[in-house]
């Protein structure tokens, strides 16, 4: 872990890295249900604002289930 | 209520539907086969004059005052020790036994000084009360004439208690209940005949093995053994029956006072949880509740740099409200949240979500459970359907094999522990999973089959491997999978993998595969295996994980649903269950259901008659990260420390620092109130009028034993801040937020303060379907249906140990303090635990050159503290362990941010560290006086 990276890459990564063992388009809807189960809106915000500015760090699979949970502007 | 005496038949009451028939003094009685004539006797209303027996104890049959005549029975047997027969016709009073009685008395008392006016023990002592009994008005032998012990010193050395020697009868009741109730063994009879006295050990009962539970002195028929506050104040005159407010066992006790003044804690026969039985901190560790520490006035200041200010509690609450609003005028509605605490009742929690959901707006409520035991919520909901402990305590008398998993019963549980032990004496064979070896692992009588000291962070792997021995050698009990569960078909694919077998995992926990292997066998062939853990299984990266696992294991061996089996979670405070139950997490309304329910939230929301945000809130780890991001600024905490008790202290303490309100309700100006611009002084259990729900979900009545001292409940002061802020929030009593709580929350449906004073406790679920509780768990169906199976993929931690920090720090806490110690280090329990010490394994010591009792540094990453080492083989090399019990040390200025995947709930138990000898700076010294010795490291 990297523990400069802004709390909710972490947590985001975290939570991917348990569901990279699954077929990735099932790993991202895991991802993306405990998102909305358990995240505030804030986070996803953040995690959205990073995936936007370029952000490196972020897990593959974090990224696309954060994509999934995108709203429509 | 007047003084509670309870009945005390004599025996220990026998299970069994065979019943026997007897005749006792002319009564007809009939009791279960293997009931003692006492008993029986008891039971049909006769008193038979003893000393040696109490119904808690096996019958010893020492004290030659119970004998009786039996029809065809020669002599005058003991009654205690002779079990009933069909028609056995019993005299309990004639010329003959009258006689052997007082001849008994006579010597007894030629030897026990005749002070009973000055006596402690005036009123409550059972030989006393014998010689009334027995009628003896004299004694032959004089008394104190001739050899007697009547000088025989007195011992004083435990802070607690007494042991008058001179006014032992040796009836060995004190020994008896050191070994059977506590399991402890710390006293024995020194000496034969005429020497022979009760001692622990040799040795004083400060330095012995005793652990000051209060067994002995409970068991004590004379002043022998003697509460020192009833030797000070004299014997109470009334009881309240209450709940204890420290672990998660939750044992009742009688309150006893006399007048408005608290003279001892007695723990309560007929507590379902604890029945009778106590430990040091219950029973005594009760002064912290008018220790002089004890802030009383509501405080303000404007700035945590100003000095507090009193001020009425009109003034308080319109500060918090008004402030609360101004901030979220200003920064949004989801910048402000709130912090319940598994201290308080269930009805004090319930009022402050209801206060954040309704009040504030928003979702932005946790609980302490996120810092403990969040990860058995997520894993056994994922699993079972619910988020809560399988089993009652008493289950695990019915155990044949017992896993203990991450958890220290003996300390952090210790009245269960006595009850566990007890099992285990009886034959249950016990499997320990733990890097440390903890008492259970060998202690008088008990001795594991197998310990496993896994390398802490590698439990997945261990709980992965005991599945794989029991998917691929045919153990799984294809019954039960076949009728009860899900999901099993992939499940055994996965877990059947070679990765997962106990040889492929041995080099990730370094326990032997045969010993996994053996362990995984003996836990499968049961026939009643059963599960117990603590937070060496919750607080990791893979808590969740890991529940999940167990709930795995337990499933596909059938461990569900019956006495003896289950997965037990030993939860850390006294109502860290209630709190959970009450919705205090921020994705959950009460009774665990999710926030973005229409259903739930309808209900709460015809009920309230305000919207229910329908996404979750910010949990405690969230609010930090948001307050230092700049978009959370003001929280109101219930009860909790966070300041000394949660991970990464810089971390926490900046978040702190970055509000702009910070509202602690407390009875101590604690760590976290050194950041606070408010202090509501709070009430302690002894004030408190509600209910906790301990481990095995059974709600206990906690009943004020006298008046807040601060002039309000907690529930008044949250519902009058809701009310200043707008929303009105109104309770008579708190049993009309009980009656609320059941109106609203299917499983506790059937609960009210009147079935609880009726019945004494019941566990939830208490409805319709289960009027006086549920046991039992999952018995005919998982609450979820069937029970899932989910593949548990071992994925390691990333705090790893490196050549900066190639040790693993693990946390916990000892028998005689509690979490913070903001209660037990304001008693005398500080005389077994006056500083937080580091445990080193004697190699780790010796290449570092480290003595027993240096004062060594301990640092990680984020931070280093300095504290005494204890050298101490129960450690595995490459592992050290403290507590975290005083803010002087700081133990979490060390931990880390890392975390639950799942919930959050913080990686206490695994921390890379360094240890090295303190530099001769004097350091400690220095920085107590200054009340803090933690810093972070430089470069973190």
């Amino acid at each position: 872990m990297n523990p400069g990276l802004p709390p909710a890459v972490r947590l985001a990564n975290d939570i991917a890295i348990q569901f990279a063992h699954l077929p990735f388009a099932e790993g991202v809807e895991r991802v993306a249900t405990h998102m909305r189960a358990f995240w505030e809106p804030r986070m996803l915000r953040a995690l959205l604002a990073y995936i936007d500015a370029g952000g490196p760090d972020l897990d593959p699979l974090a990224a696309a289930a954060a994509e999934h949970l995108r709203q429509p502007a | 209520m007047s003084l509670l005496k309870e009945p005390d038949l004599g025996t220990p009451g026998r299970k069994g539907e065979a019943t026997v028939e007897v005749e006792i003094d002319g009564l007809p009685v009939k009791v279960p086969e293997g009931t003692s004539v006492m008993r029986a006797a008891a039971l049909a209303g006769v008193a038979v004059p003893k000393l040696c027996a109490t119904d808690t104890l096996e019958a010893f049959g020492s004290c030659r005052l119970c004998l009786v005549e039996i029809d065809g029975v020669k002599g005058t047997p003991a009654s205690c020790t002779t079990p009933v027969r069909p028609g056995m016709t019993v005299r309990t009073q004639s010329p003959r036994l009258e006689k052997l009685r007082r001849g008994v008395m006579e010597l007894y008392i030629s030897d026990h000084p005749l002070d009973c006016l000055t006596c402690s023990a005036n009123g409550d002592c059972e030989l006393q009360d014998m010689a009334g009994v027995v009628g003896l008005r004299e004694v032959r032998y004089g008394v104190g004439e001739g050899e007697n012990h009547l000088d025989a010193p007195k011992d004083t050395s435990n802070p607690y208690f007494d042991f008058d020697e001179s006014k032992c009868i040796v009836c060995s009741r004190c020994v008896r209940a050191c070994d059977e109730v506590q399991g402890t063994f710390a006293l024995t009879i020194e000496g034969r005949g005429f020497d022979s006295k009760v001692s622990p050990g040799g040795l004083s009962f400060l330095d012995s093995e005793c652990v000051s539970c209060g067994a002995c002195v409970q068991a004590c028929p004379t002043a022998t053994l003697e509460e020192r506050a009833v030797v000070d104040l004299g014997m109470p005159t009334r009881s309240v029956i209450t709940t204890c407010a420290y672990c998660g066992v939750g044992c009742s006790f009688k309150a006893e006072l006399k007048g408005d003044e608290l003279v001892r804690m007695v723990p309560y026969k007929d507590g379902g949880a604890n029945e009778g039985h106590s430990c040091v901190k219950g029973r005594f560790a009760f002064g912290y509740a008018t220790h002089p520490d004890r802030q009383l006035r509501p405080m303000v200041r404007e700035q945590i740099t100003d000095p507090w200010r009193e001020v009425s509690w009109e003034e308080a609450i319109d500060t918090v409200a008004t402030r609360l609003r101004d901030i979220q005028a200003r920064q949004g509605v989801g910048a402000i949240g709130g912090i319940t605490s598994s201290r308080c009742t269930d009805e004090e929690v319930y009022v402050v979500q209801k206060m954040v959901r309704a009040a504030f707006g928003n979702n932005n409520v946790d609980t302490c459970a996120r810092v403990c035991h969040s990860p058995t919520g997520y894993g056994l909901k994922q699993t079972f359907g619910t988020s809560a402990g399988t089993q009652d305590f008493k289950s695990v008398e019915s155990a044949d094999v017992i896993v203990v998993i991450g958890a220290n019963p003996t300390d952090g549980h210790p009245v269960f522990a006595s009850r566990m032990k007890r099992r285990l004496r009886q034959g249950a064979k016990l499997i320990v999973i733990d890097p440390r070896r903890i008492d259970l692992v060998r202690s008088p009588h008990i001795e594991a089959a197998y310990h496993l000291p896994l390398a802490p962070g590698t439990n997945v792997a261990m709980i992965n491997a005991f599945a794989h021995v029991v998917v691929t050698e045919g153990l799984v009990n294809s019954d039960f999978v076949a009728q009860r569960c899900e999901d099993f078909d992939e499940w055994a694919r996965f877990i059947a993998r070679p990765e997962n077998s106990p040889e492929a995992v041995e080099e990730i926990t370094g326990v032997p595969a045969a010993d996994v292997r053996a362990a995984a066998r003996l836990y499968a062939a049961g026939p009643n295996s059963a599960i117990y853990y603590g937070l060496g299984v919750t607080e990791h990266s893979q808590g969740s994980t890991m529940v999940m696992g167990m709930a795995n294991l337990a499933m596909v061996t059938g461990n569900i649903g019956r006495e003896g089996v289950g997965v037990n979670p030993l939860r850390g405070q006294n109502n860290v269950q209630g709190s959970c139950d009450m919705g205090s997490f921020p994705h959950e309304l009460p009774g665990y259901r999710h926030v973005s329910d229409d259903n739930v939230r309808d209900i709460y929301e015809k009920l309230w008659g305000t919207p229910i945000l329908p996404e979750p809130g910010l949990r405690i780890p969230n609010m930090f990260d948001a307050a230092i991001d700049g978009t959370f600024k003001a929280l109101f905490i219930q009860g909790e420390d966070l300041a000394q008790s949660d991970p990464n202290t810089q971390h926490v303490t900046a978040a702190l620092a970055a509000m702009e309100l910070v509202v602690v309700q407390d009875l101590f100006l604690n760590e976290t109130a050194k950041f606070a611009h408010v202090f509501l002084p709070g009430t302690s259990f002894l004030e408190k009028d509600g209910t906790f729900i301990n481990a095995e979900r059974r709600i206990n009545r906690v009943r004020p034993v006298m008046r807040p001292k601060t002039g309000k409940h907690e529930w008044e002061i949250v519902c009058e801040i809701a009310q200043a802020m707008g929303y009105p929030m109104h309770y008579d009593s708190p049993s009309q937020i009980m009656d609320e709580i059941a109106l609203t929350t299917p499983t506790f449906s059937g609960v009210s303060f009147e079935l609880l004073d009726r019945v004494g406790s019941v566990q939830w679920p208490c409805n319709d379907t289960a009027p006086t509780g549920t046991p039992i768990m999952h018995k005919d169906t998982f609450v979820r249906g069937k029970g899932r199976f989910v593949p548990t993929v071992y994925v390691p931690t990333q705090e790893r140990s490196t050549r900066r920090f190639p040790l693993i720090l693990t946390t916990g806490r000892i028998l005689s303090q509690y979490n913070v110690g903001a209660q037990t280090r304001r008693t005398a329990n500080v005389a077994w635990h006056q500083e937080d010490v580091l445990d080193i394994h004697p190699h780790d010591a010796e290449v570092r050159g480290i003595t027993d009792g240096d004062l060594v540094s301990l640092a990680s990453r984020v931070g280093r503290t300095t504290l005494r080492a204890r050298i101490s083989d129960r450690m595995p090399v490459g592992v050290v362990y403290t507590t975290f019990h005083h803010p002087v040390t700081g133990a979490n200025v060390v931990t880390t941010e890392h975390s639950d995947w799942a919930t959050n709930c913080p990686e206490y138990k695994v921390t890379a560290v360094q240890v090295g000898l303190a530099s001769a700076d004097a350091e400690t010294a220095a920085n107590r006086v200054a009340g803090r010795v933690a810093v972070p490291t430089a470069g973190g």
